[in-house]
């Protein structure tokens, strides 16, 4: 594999290790801090990806469909932390799982019916749509540049909300100790719906700036989440530095994985066998890792502090 | 209350037959064979999830597991059910020992996800079976035969079988629950560093829950495969393994009947809302969340 | 020799040394009481001894035998025994079957799948004379939820029995009780005395006094007095930084 090419991969992995942290940072708070399991929050992510192509199709921008989508993925997490998730905080975790699996069926059925079952794409603002050019005769989309840029700044956002405010403290506080939160006088609802609202339109915005680059279906938000779950398991529940190093750990053994076990397999099998054994391998690469750092290091990477 | 309405549902499943006959209706008799298939899944994953209290939601790679041994195994012209379905079983307990042994490492609520990536895995692992039929899957080319008779060909002998297997289930279930190993499982729900003080190694416990649990899954998945006469990697999909969870669930979570009754009540209800519309499922989705709000309501 | 012996143990949760250089000894018979100021580290000792938590550095030895890579599972089946600070009885089991539960560890098939749990004379039996020891036979078919407090921690005492133990690990067994409630179960550890071994971790005074032949003092992580009850209520050292503020509230 040439240099240009493993440049190539790495931007990618980077890019959706930077998408799967805005989605699994909301997932591993809530997880972490509230001990709710929210397996509707994946429908976040394919609501923000429709609310962009809905909202590009009414105003025909791009640019303005983007803020747009963020608020209306905001909006629904709050008027869903009203109506549902308010009531799960404390519950079993079955009734947490009937309930937020219920949510999944009704948004991917209620998509399907508004915006049919077929794949939809959003075209890419013209800004952004050409390449730029790497070394070696390659060149690389400046959207997913953009992409890289804007997750990496709503990253370094949350990092400062998360370090630098009375509210992030209080969750790094529940994060390695939930109890001391009502001890401290901690409005624990009020904090669970903020948690809640801001994590739904992290996943949300992910999904609208993901539009352009991927297939816009009901089923979308489904792998998404299941991605998410292994980076929180990875990095710590409840750690959102975790969450950060897990995610790009994640988005770059998929991608540099699939093409270095691929170049591996060449040299080792014969072709045929290689183009067999490959794709296989290459797809449960992620999960090989989450089982390895299980055997290793049970509490994640970088576990919430105080928690082992 | 429960046990009734499973007794009762289990007795609907047993007419179906005739129903179907008298009607002249073999989708009727397909349907039940499914209902009586899928809530042996049920009743499996209800020895993990109710008895044992770990939420689970990778069982779908159990079935995953059995429905391919079936596939494989006929590929190799071994299509004698006495044989594979053993086999079967034996394949999905192999799978559920390493991957149990490690979601038990992750505390909590962890083990959903673990879980659920575990058969995010065998799902992909399926569909890069490309001798297989990869993402589409297969057909089989031939029903497997029982001792060298045609007879699971036959919808009513293999609706006698699935009855026979989801009866055998729910008592074996239900004796495990009310056992020695099932008391064990039980109390360790509520405080597993107790249970270890006494002297018992709870996470070795759980994993022969896990993995008995998984060659059950196995079973089901090899009926299902029979049934079907098809095999692809949408068995593994991580919403069957939900459906199967929300199943036990609205069961009751605490008894194998309850589980039954569960699986054969949500199959019959999807059905009856499919018929009315194509997009029955957001009647699914509503019914779900008012059950949980509901529930909610009453423990609140 | 002793039964439980604690050598050199040390443990840090980040910049924070919960365990400092802890060595103790448990006499076979003994009572030996534990006492130390709030945050002093008892808990974390207790849960280093029963396996709960891995010490850092330091050895744990059982009759002899070093059982510091033992998980806590393997500890009891080698007769070290425990109650938690927080009773932790299955609520919804009754008294007698929580009894039950711990005559099963020590069972012959302790896991077999297929043997009714419930009714089982083999487990029954043995778990009536663990109540009887404690005073609750007439308490059997009551829920352990439902029992009172001093009764929760009395069937706590009754499952230890049970497991026949060498050594058993009492974390505050008179926390939260009344009077007459305490009274009730120093007389039930001292009817128990030299049965086995007891660790007793006790911020009752009177009761450490009344039952312990040793006493070691632990401030901050380090024990820094061990000795029979009437000389470490003299020592000074004992005396400023841990009876002087006993005293004070």
């Amino acid at each position: 594999m040439s240099a240009g090419l493993l440049l190539v991969q790495t931007l990618d992995g980077v890019q959706l290790g930077l998408l799967l942290f805005l989605i699994a940072a909301g997932l591993t708070l809530v997880f972490g801090v509230m001990d709710v399991v929210n397996l509707a929050h994946g429908v976040q992510y394919m609501l923000g990806a429709y609310a962009a192509v809905a909202c590009a199709g009414w105003t025909g921008s791009f640019w303005a469909a983007l803020p747009l989508a963020a608020a209306a993925s905001l909006a629904l997490g709050a008027v869903l932390q009203r109506l549902v998730f308010r009531r799960l905080v404390g519950a079993g975790h079955l009734d947490q799982v009937l309930a937020t699996f219920g949510l999944i069926l009704l948004a991917e059925e209620g998509v399907r019916m508004v915006f049919g079952p077929a794949p939809l794409s959003l075209a890419m603002p013209p800004a952004l749509a050409g390449t730029v050019p790497l070394f070696g005769g390659l060149r690389y989309p400046v959207y997913r540049l953009a992409v890289v840029a804007a997750a990496l700044a709503v990253a370094a956002l949350l990092w400062l909300a998360i370090e630098h405010t009375r509210t992030g403290m209080r969750l790094r506080a529940g994060a390695s100790n939930a109890p001391i939160l009502a001890a401290l006088g901690v409005d624990v609802g009020r904090l669970f719906a903020l948690v809640l609202a801001a994590g739904a339109m992290l996943a949300g915005f992910a999904g609208a700036i993901a539009a352009p680059i991927v297939a816009i279906e009901p089923g979308m938000g489904g792998s998404v989440l299941i991605l998410a779950f292994v980076v929180v398991v990875l990095g710590g529940p409840g750690s959102a530095r975790g969450a950060f190093l897990a995610a790009l750990l994640v988005g770059l053994t998929d991608t540099l994985g699939r093409g270095l076990l691929d170049a591996a397999l060449r040299v080792a099998l014969d072709p045929s066998a290689a183009r067999m054994a490959g794709p296989a391998l290459a797809s449960m690469l992620i999960y090989l890792l989450m089982a390895a750092v299980l055997a290793f290091r049970p509490a994640g990477l970088l576990p919430a502090r105080g928690r082992r | 209350m429960t046990r009734a309405l499973a007794a009762a549902l289990f007795a609907l499943l047993v007419v179906a037959p005739l129903a179907a006959q008298a009607a002249g209706n073999t989708w009727l008799l397909s349907l039940a064979t499914s209902a009586a298939i899928t809530a042996i899944a049920a009743v499996s994953l209800q020895l993990v999830v109710g008895t044992a209290g770990l939420v689970s939601l990778g069982h779908a790679a159990f079935l995953g597991i059995g429905s391919y041994a079936v596939l494989i195994l006929a590929g190799w012209g071994l299509d004698e059910a006495a044989l594979s379905l053993p086999v079967a079983m034996l394949a999905a307990a192999l799978f559920a020992w390493p991957t149990s042994w490690l979601a038990l490492r992750a505390r909590g609520v962890g083990f959903i996800m673990v879980t659920l990536a575990f058969g995010q895995m065998a799902y992909f692992a399926a569909g890069a079976l490309a001798a297989y039929g990869g993402d589409d899957g297969m057909p089989l080319d031939r029903t497997p035969t029982l001792f060298g008779s045609a007879l699971l060909a036959r919808p009513l002998a293999l609706h006698a079988l699935a009855l026979v297997l989801l009866a055998a289930g729910v008592l074996a279930a239900s004796a495990l629950g009310a056992s020695r190993f099932g008391r064990v499982l039980r109390a360790a729900r509520a405080d597993p560093a107790r249970l270890a003080a006494l002297g018992f190694d709870v996470a070795r416990t759980r994993l022969i829950a896990c993995v008995m649990a998984g060659a059950a899954g196995g079973a089901a998945g090899w009926l299902m495969a029979v049934q079907s006469g098809f095999v692809s990697p949408a068995t593994l999909d991580w919403r069957v393994a939900g459906r199967l969870l929300v199943m036990v669930i609205l069961g009751g979570a605490a008894t194998p009947a309850g589980a039954m009754a569960g699986a054969i009540g949500l199959t019959l209800i999807e059905e009856a809302l499919s018929a009315v519309t194509e997009h029955g499922r957001i009647g699914v989705g509503a019914l779900l969340l008012l059950v949980a709000l509901g529930r909610l309501r009453r423990t609140a | 020799m002793s039964v439980l012996a604690a050598r050199g143990l040390h443990k840090a949760f980040g910049a924070l040394a919960v365990t400092q250089n802890v060595s103790l000894e448990v006499a076979a018979g003994e009572v030996h009481a534990l006492i130390g100021p709030n945050g002093a580290g008892k808990s974390s000792l207790i849960a280093q001894l029963a396996g709960a938590l891995r010490p850092d550095a330091g050895r744990v030895l059982l009759d002899g035998a070093d059982v510091t890579a033992l998980p806590a599972h393997r500890r009891a089946r080698l007769g070290l025994a425990r109650t938690f600070q927080v009773s932790a009885l299955v609520a919804d089991l009754s008294a007698l079957e929580n009894v039950a539960l711990a005559v099963q560890a020590r069972a012959r098939r302790p896991l077999a799948p297929f043997r009714r749990a419930a009714g089982d004379a083999a487990l029954e039996g043995p778990a009536r004379e663990m109540l009887a020891a404690v005073g609750l036979e007439a308490r059997a078919a009551v829920a352990a939820g439902a029992l009172a407090h001093g009764e929760r921690r009395a069937l706590e005492i009754a499952s230890a029995l049970a497991l026949a133990p060498r050594c058993v690990l009492l974390d505050e067994p008179l926390a939260g009780m009344g009077h007459d409630e305490a009274a009730r179960m120093i007389a039930l550890l001292g009817r128990l005395r030299g049965r086995f071994a007891m660790l007793l971790v006790e911020h009752d005074m009177a009761a450490v006094f009344a039952l312990a032949d040793r006493v070691s003092v632990l401030v901050q992580g380090r024990i820094i007095a061990c000795g029979p009850p009437g000389a470490v209520r003299a020592d000074p050292a004992v005396r400023a930084a841990y009876l002087g503020d006993a005293a004070a509230c």
